[in-house]
This record gives C-alpha cells, sequence and structure tokens, in this order.
C-alpha cells in the first residue's frame, strides 16, 4: 500500500493502484490542442503499405490498372493474423511495387500505389443500423474486413484480439491514458467523438457481455474526462451501471497496457502472458471508435487521426488523414519550416525516428513529431554509469536497468535474461532519468534482437540435430536388415550344409527383430510417433512443402523478434505452429524417401 | 537527418546536476563546521579539491580520455569534498593532499575512473590516512569555538596547517583536540559515564559544542536530496535506523556503551549516512538490497566504534560493505511485473 495514498486518507475504496517508478516529463499537450480535429485535403496520390499491422502481410488483390472506389479492399489478409488493407480514396491502381515503409527496422515492403480520381466514390455500402440483432460471427466477420488495427500505435488486428475465447473474459479496459508527451490524437478523439467510442464500447460489449469496463483516462485531460462522463449518460442503463470512468495521476507510462491495468485493478499480467489471461481485453480508445465506425456505418478503417506537433511546424493539432497519404505533404500542409533534424514518428518516449522522406502514413501513426533542437536537445555524449540508481526508481517494470545494461554490454545473455530483460516494455523512463544520457533502451532493443536470433538458429540447430540422428538411426536399421539378412542366408546355407531335419530356426527372427530395435530408437528419439496421415505426395512436393514452411517459419521468427511484448505470445503460437508442421512434413518426407 | 533511438528526449539531471546537488547539500554542515571549529575545514577542502583535479587531469591525460569532458563531471571535486569534510581541520596540509591523492588515484582510476570502482575512494583516501598517520588524524581536531580560549583566525590555522609543529606548541594545544566520541570513550575507561558527562563537551543543555549543529545541519542537506530525488531515502534511513536500534538496546551499561545521542550526532554519522553511504557508484542497487547494504553499514558502524580500536568507524564500515555490495545486488533482484511471486 503506497504511503502517500495512506497519508493523503484515499487508503479505502482506490480509483488506482500505485505502479512503481514513472516519470513526470513535460508534456507539451496543450499546443496540439489548440484547433478542432482537422479533416487533411484528400491527395492526388496514395500509398498503401501491405504490412500496416502486426502478423502476416496482407496480399495484394487487384492488379495495376484496376479502378477502385473508397473502401475497397486492395489486399486481403494471409492467415490468421493479418488485416486486411483498403484503397483510401477511389481511383485507379498505378503501380505495386515495394518501397521504403515506416517501420523501426527501415524496411522496403510491397505497397499498392493509388493514383486518386477525385471524385471519392464509396463502394456501395451497407451500414447496419440493427447492429445489435447480428451474430457475433457477423460481427467478427465485418471487423476483420474492416482492418482495424489497434490505433494506440501497436497495429494489432483487432478482430484478432476480440475473436479470443469469450468463456472467461470479464473485463474490458479502455486505454484513453495517453501519457505519451505530445501525443494528443487519443484526447481529441475523446473529446470530440465521446459518442463514437462509447458505440464502440457497445459493440464490444455485445460479443463479451463484460461485467465491468473500466475506462481509465490521466488527470491532466479535464475536457476529455467531461466529454467522457457526458458521453456516459447516454448510455442505457444496464450498460452504464458496468461502465467507471477512472482518473488516474498523469505519470509516464501509465498509458502502457500493463501498467493501466495495475493501476485500474491492482493486478498485474503475467511475464509472457496478455491481459486475456486475467480475465481482461484492453483496447486503446481509437481502435474502439474504429470498431463503431467499422460495424455500424460499414466504414472500413481508411483513416486515422494523427497529432501533428512540433516547434518546426506552424500549425501543429490533430488531424484526420487518409492511410497511405504522403507524410512529406501532411508536414507541408502543417507548415513546416525547414528541413528538419528530426522527424518522429510516435512520441518522444517511444517512437522512432524516420529517416527517408517519402513515407507513407501508415494505420500506427497516432503522431508526427519535428521537434527543435531548443525543444528536445539531442543527448550530449553518454558518460560512464555512475550507478546513482535513478534509473531503477523509475522502472515501471521494477527492473534493474543499470544491471541490464552491464550484462547487454558483456553480452551475458543468460543474466540479462534472469534480470528478465524480456518484461523490459522499452518505455524509456530508465534512459530519460539517466545522468549520464546512456540509451539505455537502445542497448536492450539491441540485446533482445540478438538473443531472438540465437534462439532461432539454436533451434535450427537443434532440428538439424534432430533430422541428422533420425537419419543416422535409418541407417542404422538398414545395415542391421542387411546383417540380418546376411545372416540369415548363412544359417540357411549352414542348415541346407548340414541338411539338419529341424526347420528353420523360429524362436527368433532376426529381422523383425532389428527392425524392432531401430523402429524403438527412432519413435524414442522423434518423440512423435509416425503416424501423420501421408498424403500420397512425391518426395520432391513434400521437400518443396517442407522449404516452404521454413521459408515461412524464418519470417514468423523475424518478425517474433520484432514483436512488441504485447503480441509476443500470438506469434510464439504461429511460430511454433509452423515448427509442427515442419515436423510433421519433414516424417512424411522421410517416409517418403525410405 | 539524425537517426537515433527512442526515447529521444533527455529528463533534465545530469551527472554534474547530481554531483552540484549533493555538494550544496553539504554547504550548511560545511558553513557550521567552520562556524564552530574554525577556518581549518575550508583549507583542507580547498587543498584537497584542487589536488583532485590536477591528479585527475593528469590521469585522463595519462589514460588518453578526454579531460575536460571527464574534469567537469564534478565527480573528482565532490570526492575531495566529501574527504576533506572527514579530515581534521588542523592536521597538516599533506595530509588532505595525500588523500585526495589516494582517493583519484588508486581508488577510482586504478580501478577504471568513473562509475568503476568498487570501493567509495573518499572513504579510501581517509582509511589510508588513518592507517599511515594516525597521530595527525586524531588529534588534529578543533577546538569546539565555545571551549577554545579565544576564537582562532584564518592565518592562525593555516599557520598550524602549513608551518605544522613550526609554531608554537601552545597554538596547536590550543585550537586541537580529539573528537567527541574519542574523549568520551578514553574517559569511560578511566572514570564512569556520570563523570563524564560532567565534562564540558558533553554537559551543556546543548552538549558537544557545535558537533549537533553539524550533524542535523547534514540530516537537513540529506533530507534536501531526498527530496530532490537525488539519492533514494533507503540507504540513510538503514544506517540510522539499526545504529540507533543497535545504541538503544545497549544502552542499560552507560559505563560501557555510548549513548545513543553521541552515536548519531557526535561523530560522522550523518556525514556517513546522507553523502558517503549512498555514494552511487559503490553501494548496492535495488532499494531492498540499500536498505541491507545501510543497515550493515549502521550495525558495522557500531560495532566498530563500540568494541574496536578506531575513534570513528563510518569509513571502515562503508568499505566493507562496499565488499558485500555485488553480493547484496545478486540476493535482492526485485521482482519484476508480471514475474511469478515466489
Ligand atoms: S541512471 Fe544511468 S548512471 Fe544512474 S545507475 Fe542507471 S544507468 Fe547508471
Ligand atoms: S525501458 Fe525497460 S528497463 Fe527502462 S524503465 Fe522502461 S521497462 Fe524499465
Amino acid at each position: 500500500m503506497n504511503l502517500m495514498r495512506l497519508l493523503r486518507g484515499q487508503a479505502a475504496e482506490p480509483g488506482w493502484f500505485d505502479f512503481p517508478g514513472g516519470i513526470h516529463p513535460p508534456d507539451n499537450k496543450a499546443q496540439s490542442l489548440q484547433t478542432p480535429i482537422a479533416e487533411f485535403p484528400l491527395q492526388a496520390q496514395y500509398v498503401v503499405p501491405v504490412n500496416q499491422h502486426i502478423g502476416a502481410l496482407a496480399v495484394p488483390c487487384v492488379t495495376v490498372g484496376d479502378q477502385v472506389l473508397t473502401g475497397q479492399i486492395i489486399a486481403e489478409a494471409a492467415g490468421f493474423i493479418s488485416a486486411p488493407a483498403h484503397a483510401p480514396t477511389s481511383g485507379t491502381v498505378t503501380a505495386i511495387e515495394d518501397r521504403p515503409v515506416p517501420h523501426p527496422s527501415g524496411l522496403t515492403v510491397t505497397c499498392i500505389v493509388i493514383q486518386a480520381d477525385g471524385q471519392d466514390t464509396w463502394r456501395p455500402r451497407a451500414p447496419w443500423p440493427d447492429w445489435p440483432a447480428r451474430s457475433h460471427a457477423d460481427l467478427l466477420q465485418r471487423l476483420q474486413e474492416a482492418g482495424v488495427t489497434g490505433l494506440g500505435g501497436a497495429s494489432f488486428p483487432t478482430a484478432v484480439k476480440l475473436a479470443a475465447d469469450r468463456a472467461h473474459i470479464d473485463t474490458l479496459v479502455v486505454n484513453g491514458a495517453e501519457c505519451e508527451p505530445y501525443i494528443t490524437a487519443d484526447q481529441a478523439l475523446i473529446r470530440e467523438r465521446a459518442p463514437t467510442l462509447y458505440r464502440g464500447i457497445e459493440v464490444v460489449h455485445k460479443l463479451y457481455d463484460f461485467q465491468r469496463i473500466l475506462i481509465g483516462i490521466e488527470d491532466n485531460k479535464p475536457d476529455a474526462i467531461a466529454a467522457l462522463h457526458a458521453g456516459l449518460q447516454a448510455l442505457p442503463e444496464t450498460l452504464r451501471q458496468r461502465c467507471e470512468i477512472r482518473v488516474v495521476p498523469t505519470r509516464y507510462p501509465s498509458g502502457g497496457e500493463r501498467q493501466l491495468i495495475w493501476l485500474l485493478t491492482g493486478r498485474e499480467v503475467p511475464s509472457g502472458g496478455l491481459p486475456m489471461d486475467l480475465g481482461m481485453l484492453c483496447h486503446n480508445v481509437g481502435t474502439l471508435a474504429a470498431v463503431a465506425d467499422a460495424v455500424i456505418e460499414d466504414r472500413p478503417l481508411i483513416s486515422r487521426i494523427t497529432t501533428l506537433t512540433g516547434d518546426h511546424l506552424r500549425r501543429q493539432g490533430n488531424i484526420e488523414v487518409r492511410l497511405g497519404t504522403s507524410i512529406d505533404a501532411l508536414l507541408a500542409w502543417a507548415g513546416l519550416d525547414t528541413a528538419p533534424e528530426r522527424l518522429i514518428m510516435g512520441g518522444p518516449m517511444m517512437g522512432f525516428a524516420l529517416n527517408e522522406p517519402g513515407l507513407p502514413l501508415v494505420k500506427a501513426t497516432n503522431c508526427l513529431l519535428v521537434p527543435t533542437e531548443q525543444e528536445l536537445p539531442t543527448p550530449p555524449p553518454a558518460k560512464p554509469c555512475i550507478r546513482c540508481g535513478h534509473c531503477e526508481q523509475v522502472c515501471p517494470a521494477s527492473l534493474l536497468p543499470q544491471q541490464l545494461m552491464w550484462f547487454a554490454q558483456s553480452r551475458e545473455w543468460d543474466k540479462a535474461e534472469q534480470h528478465r530483460l524480456f518484461d523490459c516494455i522499452e518505455c524509456g523512463a530508465c534512459a530519460y532519468v539517466c545522468p549520464s544520457h546512456i540509451p539505455l533502451v537502445q542497448y536492450y532493443r539491441a540485446a533482445k534482437g540478438t538473443i531472438h536470433r540465437e534462439k532461432a538458429e539454436h533451434q535450427q540447430a537443434e532440428r538439424a540435430r534432430i533430422r541428422f540422428e533420425a537419419r543416422q538411426a535409418r541407417l542404422e536399421q538398414e545395415a542391421a536388415e542387411k546383417e540380418a539378412r546376411r545372416q540369415q542366408r548363412a544359417q540357411a546355407a549352414k542348415a541346407r550344409q548340414s541338411e539338419s531335419a529341424t526347420a528353420v530356426d523360429k524362436a527368433s527372427d532376426p529381422v523383425s527383430e532389428a527392425v524392432e530395435r531401430a523402429k524403438a530408437k527412432r519413435t524414442g528419439e522423434q518423440g512423435t510417433p509416425n503416424t501423420a496421415p501421408t498424403a500420397n505426395l512425391s518426395a520432391e512436393q513434400l521437400q518443396a512443402r517442407l522449404d516452404q514452411q521454413r521459408d515461412r517459419l524464418a519470417k514468423a521468427e523475424a518478425k517474433l523478434a520484432d514483436a512488441a511484448p504485447e503480441h509476443r505470445k500470438a506469434m510464439q503460437m504461429t511460430v511454433s505452429k509452423l515448427q509442427q508442421q515442419i515436423q510433421k512434413t519433414e516424417a512424411q518426407l522421410q517416409k517418403a524417401e525410405s | 537527418m539524425l537517426v537515433a533511438s527512442s526515447p529521444h528526449t533527455i529528463g533534465p539531471v545530469s551527472v554534474q546536476q547530481v554531483m552540484f546537488r549533493v555538494w550544496l547539500a553539504t554547504l550548511p554542515g560545511f558553513a557550521a563546521l567552520i562556524w564552530f571549529f574554525g577556518w581549518g575545514y575550508l583549507i583542507n577542502a580547498l587543498l584537497a579539491v584542487s589536488t583532485a583535479l590536477v591528479a585527475e587531469a593528469i590521469i585522463l591525460r595519462l589514460r588518453r580520455r578526454p579531460i575536460l569532458f571527464f574534469l567537469t563531471d564534478g565527480s573528482a571535486v565532490l570526492t575531495a569534498w566529501l574527504l576533506a569534510l572527514a579530515l581534521p581541520p588542523l592536521a597538516p596540509w599533506w595530509i588532505p593532499v595525500i588523500g585526495a591523492l589516494a582517493a583519484i588515484v588508486f581508488a577510482k582510476h586504478l580501478y577504471g575512473g568513473l562509475g568503476n570502482n568498487p570501493f567509495n575512494p573518499a572513504m579510501v583516501g581517509y582509511a589510508v590516512l588513518l592507517v599511515s598517520f594516525p597521530v595527525e588524524m586524531t588529534t588534529r581536531w578543533g577546538m569546539p569555538a565555545a571551549l577554545a580560549s579565544e576564537a582562532h583566525s584564518l592565518a592562525e590555522a593555516a599557520q598550524v596547517i602549513f608551518a605544522g609543529l613550526r609554531v608554537e606548541q601552545t597554538l596547536v594545544d590550543g585550537m586541537t583536540m580529539a573528537t567527541p566520541l574519542d574523549v568520551y570513550k578514553t574517559e569511560t575507561a578511566l572514570t564512569s559515564a556520570a563523570v563524564v558527562r560532567e565534562d564540558p563537551l558533553f554537559s551543556a543543555g546543548w552538549r558537544l559544542y557545535g558537533w549537533e549543529w553539524v550533524s542535523l545541519l547534514y540530516l537537513l542537506g540529506g533530507v534536501v536530496l531526498i527530496w530532490q530525488r537525488v539519492i533514494s531515502w533507503h540507504t540513510p534511513v538503514a544506517v540510522l535506523a539499526s545504529l540507533a536500534l543497535l545504541a538503544l538496546v545497549f544502552s542499560w551499561a552507560g559505563d560501557q556503551y555510548m549513548p545513543i545521542d553521541l552515536h548519531l550526532l557526535g561523530g560522522a554519522t550523518m556525514l556517513g549516512a546522507f553523502f558517503i553511504a549512498t555514494d552511487p557508484v559503490s553501494s548496492a542497487t535495488s532499494n531492498r538490497g540499500k536498505l541491507i547494504y545501510g543497515a550493515g553499514i549502521g550495525v558495522l558502524i557500531y560495532v566498530i566504534r563500540t568494541w574496536g580500536n578506531y575513534p570513528d568507524a563510518v569509513a571502515f564500515a562503508v568499505l566493507l560493505m562496499n565488499f558485500a555490495a555485488p553480493l547484496i545486488d545478486h540476493y535482492t533482484r526485485p521482482r519484476a511485473y508480471g514475474e511469478q511471486r515466489t
């Protein structure tokens, strides 16, 4: 129990539970809240990447030259964790090619380029004013087709999250904390579109029938809090009773999923687990509004609210932009004065620097920050760690950032893992307070990447070993059979020679014995019995399939390495499934070969 | 364009500021030292700081490190400063010089410089001095102003420090004495606690003539540091609590054991608890670790003061616990968010 709270006499019924650590950076939100959400004018060209979400890349389903309408699916979801992409406006597909996209890895990814016709003609839409009458499956399908992803920055496909096992989920946590400095997209959305947000909550509630709906918001957003309270009154009685607006103190990173859950419920998401493990779902307010638009208005996710901020921009504020809009065009519209030193997608704490011009805006772009050097000075060169422990005092995950840094520096991965490197949410609070200005988070990211890579390599080596041993076992078996046959022949010859009347040795049959032995050995080693149904495929076909699967596995593993911690579990599931499939195919291949 | 990893912003506190704030926080106590015990402290401090800066610059040069970059971090200044606060004010001039050299050269740079020293440099300097020059280190403490027959000037203090024994013996004797802890210990051995308490040094209403003021002002400075979050409360609270607890438990036999107020206010306890034990580099890191580390220091201070031969024990207690810090760290890693409770 927190001492300060006791002193303030708030011990009885807490509106919030104190989480450890946290910092209070200047919030710099006022400058982008002066004006209402603007609408960005239609552009001549849009570039829509197929990887705007976490999970498998979407597959383009249009070809160059096709006419598309606003909201039409132009790339289809592929696989369980994936989301489709839509045409942000009507026009012609002029290219499908690899282009740079805003992604920490600096990847180039397939993008669909659309030349707008200026009409912005919608595809036929079918709003569902009667949505409560629709079935769960219908609702989910609609969400899936609408391409809604988490709009807080992580972009996990919402339909996947909502398709979770419905039985033991009883709490919805609505994340409106928006603790990151500078970003005000959520605040602006609540302020102006609270009713839509509540619609979204209603839709999700229909899917789950929550016992409790906790709306968390920081106390530095009084206008948004007022809007939330006003909106709450419009809800049906039964739902209203389950909703609680919880105003939490302003402290970074209260909007981190895990921190917010702790703040609102006093419970911890288990390490490596998901809120689901606690019977909770956590959704960002922007996501919920998008859910309402998608389900009720049949408006897929083709635009989002983005905060344009930083002193290099003359016009700071929130703006609703179609996905695929050129970021350069946006910044020019906002009055970017010079070539900026830095362009950050997201906030100053967790955002990442965009290093190329000409990138498109994507689903995850919640903020574009163009700070001047005075605003956010470049950190001076790092000094040695003076072990002051400031980093540890602010770590919301109760880690020892300093120790993690030592282990990362000395490449002691096992110790880093023991010190729970993977529970680090990369919030940057430690680096913020470090008086030596050590780029701590950079160390952690690098360490995590390396560990994932090494693990993947190790797994590959392990699989190779299993394959090798299986082959070895097969060769042994063959050798044993051969040897047995030889013996048998020799025996038979002997028998013939001695013309003994007795029949062929009946007690033991060396052939079957050897086969049995080898078989036992093989199943013991492989762990999986060879019971997979052999589709009648040739060895080559199997080999091709195997290659394909390995390819996919490698991709999935690479993605797993990049995945944000909250999606890791889902990605891990995909990876392990792929691994199982590969094992199966390997087994089949072996059979086919032998 | 500049590409860097997040976060793209840094907090307001730098190493210099940390050092500067700690230094600032010692000032009230320092002023009281000068007020009550004369100018010797200032001379000591200047000697120690300039020695430290020169030594640091030379070593950085030898180690081919950027000199200004490290010299301006303030750590050498602070180390020398803290050392000077712990030295007898009227010790010969070479005492602070040797102490500062030992601190910077041996305790700091031989171990790799800023951030890498396993032992508190100021306390290493102090310990080296105490072991090598026990006489100068124990008899040259300032006579409290209230006890001295006449107040001495900066010039007189400088005379004693720089000219040493070549000045009139009476001048030295008139200005120096041992610390109250020492006096109490030697005198109770000869007479009884009741008699000793009659001594003007201990008997006035607000006893010890100045030592409590110094200690309380250190305490004030320390509280400000905690409030500014420059240091966390864990170490000092643990030091003081464990020391006070032991002093209380043993206080039944006044003749054998020092009373609690003398423990807390009579020596370097407050300086040690807030400014020395909290030295980040050489202490334990986690909050629980700091509690254990601090408690260990408190216990050791008590043990060494009571059963040891040294007049004050803060330096040795801190150094001994420096040894234990890595071990403490190993066993006190906090439970991370979401980690299973064990
Ligand atoms: S805040 Fe920086 S200097 Fe202080 S202990 Fe942590 S890493 Fe070291
Ligand atoms: S970045 Fe990681 S280690 Fe640093 S404060 Fe955040 S969670 Fe803790």
